[in-house]
């Protein structure tokens, strides 16, 4: 519908990238230790709700951000498939630490060696864990990868 | 606080249990394994450790599981709480707990194959690869 | 009795007489017959049962296919991490219970075994999240328990310090998520906000907000940050006050005692027989507090209270944690005064890498920080069993060391992993909608269950 370097489209492209920025809702996929800072990074100090992003919604269909928080198992990788599959497009993934970016120190039968085996990854955000400064710092990064990024994606 | 320690033998150990907590000892804390590859014979030693509270004691038992059949006796009956630390040692060592209610792999997929803590499995170390690392030359 | 034999009068005119409504008019087949009276006895049964409101409980009547298995996690939103539960209804009460685990399974023995002693406080740290500094005490109460040294009197109180605030951090998330899950959301808020104060100073300890590994076998990695006391006086300060907020806004809320009393029994033999500890045995009536009954690192000079309650029900499982947080800070409280000074660590050349300045000066303390840190100290051969009492029960280390620089085996025994045995007995028979107060109140940390 909309291709990317349409003449007449320009602005509001821009539009519905801003859109897309400003409320987006991740779906809750606290795994271990990361979720409880993702948690931190919810409540009162941290406070994304700054960010339209307060609401963790338990349905992957409400979703449109999947912040994988903690250490994905060999056991865990299909549910996580599962429900990266029922988000509805367009959808982000941030893989929030160490442990799920690259299987971190567990380096072993157990773990998976970071989710970008399984699903997508559009945010690393190092760490172990990170705190909830370098997720936000995670999570504005992909608001300025969505306005310069193709709108079609 | 006393500790103790023993060894008993596979066929006395069902009974030594029921004995001690007759005895005393109300809480079974923990049950575990070692593997012994290549170091001692036989190969599995099963560890349980007992705990009595009115006497403020703990024990340690020590049991030794044939190489030929790895099978000893579930304790499940007497220590309710046993259930998941057998499924546990079954998922990992692979020794089998007879007459346990449900003995299936508690932590590991249904359909893993192997015992991740027997010392001739690997620890599965496989190499990470950086995409778009950048070259070094 | 009379109405019953009345309806099924009734219904036998009406099969006998009615025409185009009889179902065993055109039925020839003596067998299928007689079955459908049976049938109708029962229905008779169950119609006249649903009449009395107290009678209506699921009896031998109720065939299997009423049942149903509802699959609950393990992503979801109420189940402490990824904890999935298969639990069978029939219709709003849960009969059974069974918990499936293993979906956070790290391996975290195995990579235990590949470390070294003094790395190995970095994997265990990570088991149990919300509280990572017990898991590093009592690995190192282990490897110190098998090298057979003592620590000095500072890392000692060092050690108490800072685990009994993680004591308080611990409990204070769990009362967040158990409110979040109850419906309490500001509770969740307020949880979170005064853990902060403590991770703060955690952070300015050690360095991380979560998974310190700060302490570690021989002592502590660093000692206290200058002007200390000022952060622990502050937190002394705030916690107690908004301890008093909850319990203005929960202990006599209408609302969440219907929610929680007499909810989730769990009585102190169902403790013992499934090697419960921790606050749920307290709760259920039994003092029994590692602290005081095998005390570790000298916690038994500190003047300290074991809370108990009787009620054995969420609501006492959800007391008693505020209850605890008042005694371990206490506890803190007491450090502040009591601390000696003195070495950090301790002075054993085996176990302790020289300072940092001496590696500019000599060439022996280089080689000597190298081997430590590359080969890792010598451990003899032997096994230890040590316990400490974590905010969700006994937290044991079990190692079996071979002499070398690894331990042979190592196994943690942790408290949520046998806890969570309880909530098929905590949860049966009750209905669905206190399951997740159940769970709550158990506060599992499946980090911990998994390892
Ligand atoms: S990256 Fe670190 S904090 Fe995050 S899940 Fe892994 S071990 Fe835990």
């Amino acid at each position: 519908m909309f291709s990317p370097d349409n003449i007449f489209t320009t602005t509001i492209d821009k539009a519905v990238r801003w859109s897309r920025t400003q409320s987006m809702w991740p779906v809750t996929f606290g795994l271990a230790c990361c979720a409880i800072e993702m948690m931190a990074a919810g409540s009162a100090k941290y406070d994304l709700a700054r960010y339209g992003m307060e609401v963790f919604r338990a349905s992957p269909r409400q979703a449109d951000l999947m912040i994988v928080a903690g250490r994905v198992s060999q056991k865990m990788a299909p549910v996580l498939r599962q429900v990266y599959d029922q988000m509805a497009e367009p959808k982000w993934v941030i893989a929030m630490g160490a442990c799920s970016s690259t299987g971190g120190m567990f380096n072993n039968y157990a773990l998976v060696q970071g989710v970008d085996h399984i699903v997508p990854v559009d945010i690393y955000v190092p760490g172990c864990p990170p705190g909830p400064q370098s997720l936000m710092h995670g999570i504005l990064t992909l608001h300025e990868k969505i306005m310069e990024g193709e709108i079609n994606r | 606080m006393s500790f103790e320690e023993i060894n008993v033998e596979i066929n006395q150990y069902f009974k030594t249990v029921e004995g001690f907590k007759k005895d005393g000892y109300e809480m079974m804390i923990d049950l575990t394994a070692v593997d012994w590859y290549r170091k001692k014979e036989p190969r599995f030693e099963v560890i349980v450790n007992l705990l009595s509270v009115s006497k403020n004691s703990r024990l340690i038992i020590n049991v030794n599981v044939p190489d030929e059949d790895l099978k000893i006796p579930s304790i499940c009956e007497i220590y309710p709480g046993a259930n998941f630390y057998e499924r546990e040692v079954f998922d990992m060592f692979g020794i089998e707990f007879e007459n346990h209610p449900e003995l299936t792999r508690i932590l590991m997929p249904d359909d893993w194959k192997g015992n991740p803590l027997r010392k001739d499995y690997g620890s599965g170390r496989i190499p990470v690869q950086f995409k778009n690392a950048p070259k070094v030359d | 009795m009379n109405e019953e034999k009345d309806l099924k009068d009734d219904l036998d005119f009406w099969a006998t007489n009615s025409e185009e409504g009889g179902w065993n008019i055109s039925s020839t087949d003596e067998g299928s017959q007689k079955m459908l009276e049976e049938e109708d006895e029962k229905q008779i049964k169950i119609q006249t049962g649903s009449d009395v409101v107290d009678d209506y409980v699921y009896s031998e009547e109720t065939t299997d296919d009423e049942r149903m298995i509802v699959n609950m996690g393990p992503q979801h939103p109420s189940t402490h991490g990824v904890l999935r539960l298969q639990v069978e209804l029939e219709g709003e009460v849960v009969r059974r219970v069974k918990p499936v685990i293993g979906y956070l399974h790290t391996g975290m023995e195995k990579t235990g075994e590949e470390l070294a002693y003094f790395q190995g406080p970095t994997n265990t740290t990570r088991m149990d999240y919300l509280s990572p500094l017990f898991n590093e005490l009592v690995f190192s109460l282990t490897t110190e328990k098998l090298l057979d040294i003592e620590v000095p009197e500072r890392a000692k109180a060092i050690r108490i310090l800072m685990t009994e605030l993680n004591r308080v951090s611990s409990h204070l998330v769990a009362l967040a998520t158990g409110g979040m899950d109850i419906g309490a959301l500001s509770m969740m808020i307020f949880g979170f906000r005064e853990r902060e104060l403590i991770l703060n100073f955690f952070e300015k300890t050690s360095g991380l907000r979560m998974n310190h590994n700060y302490i570690r076998p021989g002592g502590v990695a660093a000692d206290l940050p200058d002007n200390w006391q000022k952060d622990v006086k502050e937190i002394l300060k705030i916690i107690p006050e908004k301890l008093k907020d909850y319990d203005e806004m929960l202990l006599d809320n209408p609302i969440w005692q219907g929610r929680l009393k007499n909810v989730g029994i769990l009585t102190t033999e169902e403790c013992f027989a499934y090697g419960i500890t921790g606050p749920s045995l307290r709760a259920s009536g039994f003092s029994w507090d590692l602290r005081k009954r095998q005390p570790y690192s000298g916690i038994e000079n500190y003047d300290f209270e074991v809370p108990l309650l009787t009620d054995s029900d969420v609501f006492s499982r959800w007391r008693i944690k505020v209850l605890e947080i008042y005694e371990s800070l206490k506890i803190v409280e007491q450090t502040m005064d009591t601390i000696p000074k003195g070495a950090y660590r301790i002075q054993d050349k085996k176990v302790t890498p020289p300072p940092r300045q001496r590696l500019d000066e000599s060439m022996e303390a280089l080689i000597h920080h190298f081997k430590i840190y590359t080969e890792g100290f010598k451990v003899p051969p032997g096994k230890a069993y040590v316990a400490v009492e974590s905010p969700r029960g006994e937290l044991g280390c079990y190692i079996v060391s071979d002499g070398s620089s690894k331990p042979y085996r190592m196994h943690i025994r942790g408290p949520s992993f046998c806890n969570l045995q309880a909530l098929p007995v905590i949860m049966a028979d009750s209905p669905i909608a206190d399951a997740v107060a159940a769970i709550a109140s158990l506060d599992p940390v499946i980090g911990d269950v998994d390892r």
